[in-house]
C-alpha cells in the first residue's frame, strides 16, 4: 500500500506569547518575551523566579464550567487549544467520518498541579476520604485526548504518547502515521503542560536545569549565545489537525502545509545530556528526511529544540552541520523558545505551529537575546529580527530527557 | 444565616453545575439533574465539609434526592 500523504489543516495554541494563533505568531515575528515572574504561588526561596506562564486565560468559551473543574490546568490549556485547531480546521464530525477521526495529544508531566494538591488534602486531613473522586480522571495524561473525543464524539485512535520533551512531536509525528497506515483520516494531534508548580519549579532547579537570570527574565532565554545559563520552563498548549490529502482537498480545506516527514531516534547516552556531537540529534533529522524522501539539501528553515543550555544548543548545531554539511550555512535556523521559553510536553506543538506559519508567510521567525554567538555556534540564527526567505521545507526538532528525540518536516504544498 | 435547605441546594448547584431553579426538593441527582456516579460521591464530599459532619458510606448511598440531603443534614445536624 503506497503511503498516504498528510496535511495540516487546523492550528491551535495556549502559549506565553499569546492563546491565539495570530497573537501568538505576531509576538514571535516582533521578538516579544512571554517570561516573567512566576505568579501561581510564593517563589521567594527558589533559586528560579520566573518562568513562561499563560497569561490572561479564560477557558469560558470553550469549556463547560462544570467539566472545567474536574481537569487540571494542563488539561484545560490541551482542551483549548484542540477546541481552536479543529475550529481553524472547519472539519464537520458526523456520523460518516467519526470513527475516521482521532487524538493524540500528551503531556510531559501531567497534572502536577492536581497532585500537589490532593496529596495536601491527604496531609491535612489525616485520610483519603478527602480526595476529590475526580483527582485520577483529571490528572491524567491522556485526558485531554479522552475529554475532546467525548466533546466532538471522535471514535478514532485515542493516544497520549509520553515522552518528556519529546512528546508533542512525538503525538504529531506518530498521529501522521495513524493517518498515512489508514488507521484514521483525520487527527487532532499535539502536546500540553503546566510544569510552573512548586514541585515541578523546584525539580528543575534541583536539577541545574534552569536560568537563575531573576534580574532579566526576559533576557534569561537566550540560545547559542555566550552567557547562557539554563533553560526557562513555559507552560501552554500546541496542536494541530492532521488530514489526509485527498480527503482535505475534496472538502475543500485550508490547507497550511503538509507533513512530509517523520523521523526518531535514542541518544542511549545519559539521563538528561545529549553526546556532544549531537549525534542522536543528527540521526534523528534523517531519518525524518528519509521519511519524506526529502533531499538535505532541501531543508530551508529549522526551528531547533534550542533551549539555552550550554550542551543542548551545541550539540544540535554540530548535529545540523553534519547532516548538512556546508548547506547548513545557507539555511536559517532559531529557536522561538527564546520568547516563550521551553514548553516542555507542549514545546513541540507549538513550534510545529511556528514551523507551518513559517512557511505560510515565508519568513524565519527571529531567535531574541542571542548577542554574542557562543564558540561552535556558528550558523544563521536569525538573531533579534524575522528574515524574510522561501521557506519550502521545514524541521522542527524536539529533544527530550532520557535522550529521546523526534522531528518532524513540513513542506509546503504547491 | 441561610437556612440549610438554601446551603444544600447552592452546593448541588456548584457541584453539578445547574441552575438554582432546576434544584427543586424531588429532583434526583442522577437521573433529573445529570449526576454520574463520580458526582454524587464529590457532592457528598461538599456536603461534608460544609456541615462539618462525616456521611458513612452506607448512609451517602440512601441520597439521591435534594430533599433527602437536606433531610440528612437537618437529622443529624440537631443530633450534635
Amino acid at each position: 500500500m503506497a503511503k498516504r500523504r498528510v496535511v495540516v489543516t487546523g492550528l491551535g495554541i495556549v502559549s506565553p506569547v499569546g492563546s491565539t494563533v495570530e497573537s501568538a505568531w505576531s509576538d514571535i515575528l516582533a521578538g516579544k518575551s512571554g517570561i516573567g515572574p512566576v505568579t501561581r504561588f510564593d517563589v521567594s526561596n527558589f533559586p528560579t523566579r520566573f518562568s513562561g506562564e499563560v497569561k490572561g486565560f479564560d477557558h469560558s468559551e470553550y469549556l463547560d464550567k462544570r467539566d472545567a473543574r474536574r481537569m487540571d490546568p494542563f488539561i484545560h490549556y490541551g482542551m483549548v487549544a484542540s477546541i481552536q485547531a479543529m475550529r481553524d480546521s472547519g472539519l464537520e464530525v458526523s456520523d460518516d467520518n467519526a470513527e475516521r477521526i482521532g487524538v493524540s495529544v500528551g503531556s510531559g508531566i501531567g497534572g502536577l498541579d492536581g497532585i500537589e494538591k490532593a496529596h495536601k488534602t491527604w496531609l491535612d486531613n489525616g485520610s483519603a476520604k478527602r480526595i476529590s473522586p475526580f483527582f485520577v480522571p483529571g490528572t491524567i495524561i491522556n485526558m485531554i485526548s479522552g475529554n475532546l473525543s467525548i466533546m466532538y464524539g471522535l471514535k478514532g485512535p485515542n493516544l497520549a504518547l509520553v515522552t518528556a520533551c519529546t512528546t508533542a512531536t512525538h503525538n504529531i509525528g506518530i498521529a501522521a502515521r495513524a493517518i498515512a497506515y489508514g488507521d484514521a483520516d483525520a487527527m487532532v494531534a499535539g502536546g500540553a503542560e503546566m510544569g510552573t508548580t512548586p514541585v515541578g519549579l523546584g525539580g528543575f532547579c534541583a536539577a541545574r536545569a534552569l536560568s537563575t537570570r531573576n534580574e532579566e527574565p526576559e533576557q534569561a532565554s537566550r540560545p547559542w549565545d555566550r552567557d547562557r545559563d539554563g533553560f526557562v520552563l513555559g507552560d501552554g498548549a500546541g496542536v494541530l489537525v492532521l488530514e489526509e490529502y485527498e480527503i482535505a482537498r475534496k472538502r475543500g480545506a485550508k490547507i497550511y502545509a503538509e507533513l512530509a516527514g517523520f523521523g526518531m531516534s535514542g541518544d542511549a547516552h545519559h539521563m538528561t545530556a545529549p553526546p556532544e556531537d549531537g549525534e542522536g540529534a543528527r540521526r534523528c533529522m534523517e531519518n525524518a528526511l528519509k521519511d519524506g524522501g526529502i533531499n538535505p539539501q532541501e531543508v530551508d528553515y529549522v526551528n531547533a529544540h534550542g533551549t539555552s543550555t550550554k550542551l543542548g544548543d551545541l550539540a544540535e548545531t554540530q548535529a545540523t552541520k553534519d547532516l548538512l554539511g556546508d548547506h547548513a550555512r545557507d539555511i536559517a535556523v532559531s529557536s522561538t523558545k527564546s520568547m516563550t521559553g521551553h514548553l516542555l510536553g507542549a514545546a513541540g506543538g507549538v513550534e510545529a505551529i511556528f514551523s507551518v506559519l513559517a512557511i505560510r508567510d515565508q519568513v524565519a521567525p527571529p531567535t531574541i537575546n542571542l548577542e554574542n554567538p557562543d564558540e561552535g555556534c556558528d550558523l544563521n540564527y536569525v538573531p533579534g529580527e524575522p528574515q524574510e526567505r522561501q521557506i519550502n521545507v521545514a524541521l522542527s526538532n524536539s529533544f527530550g530527557f532520557g535522550g529521546t528525540n523526534g522531528t518532524l518536516v513540513f513542506r509546503k504544498l504547491d | 444565616m441561610s437556612s440549610i435547605e438554601e446551603r444544600v441546594k447552592k452546593i448541588v448547584v456548584e457541584q453539578l453545575g445547574v441552575k438554582e431553579e432546576e434544584v427543586k426538593s424531588e429532583a434526583s441527582f442522577v437521573d433529573d439533574l445529570g449526576a454520574d456516579s463520580l458526582d454524587t460521591v464529590e457532592l457528598v464530599m461538599a456536603l461534608e465539609e460544609e456541615f462539618e459532619c462525616e456521611i458513612p458510606d452506607e448512609e451517602a448511598e440512601k441520597i439521591t434526592t435534594v430533599q433527602q440531603a437536606i433531610d440528612y443534614i437537618n437529622e443529624h445536624l440537631s443530633d450534635s
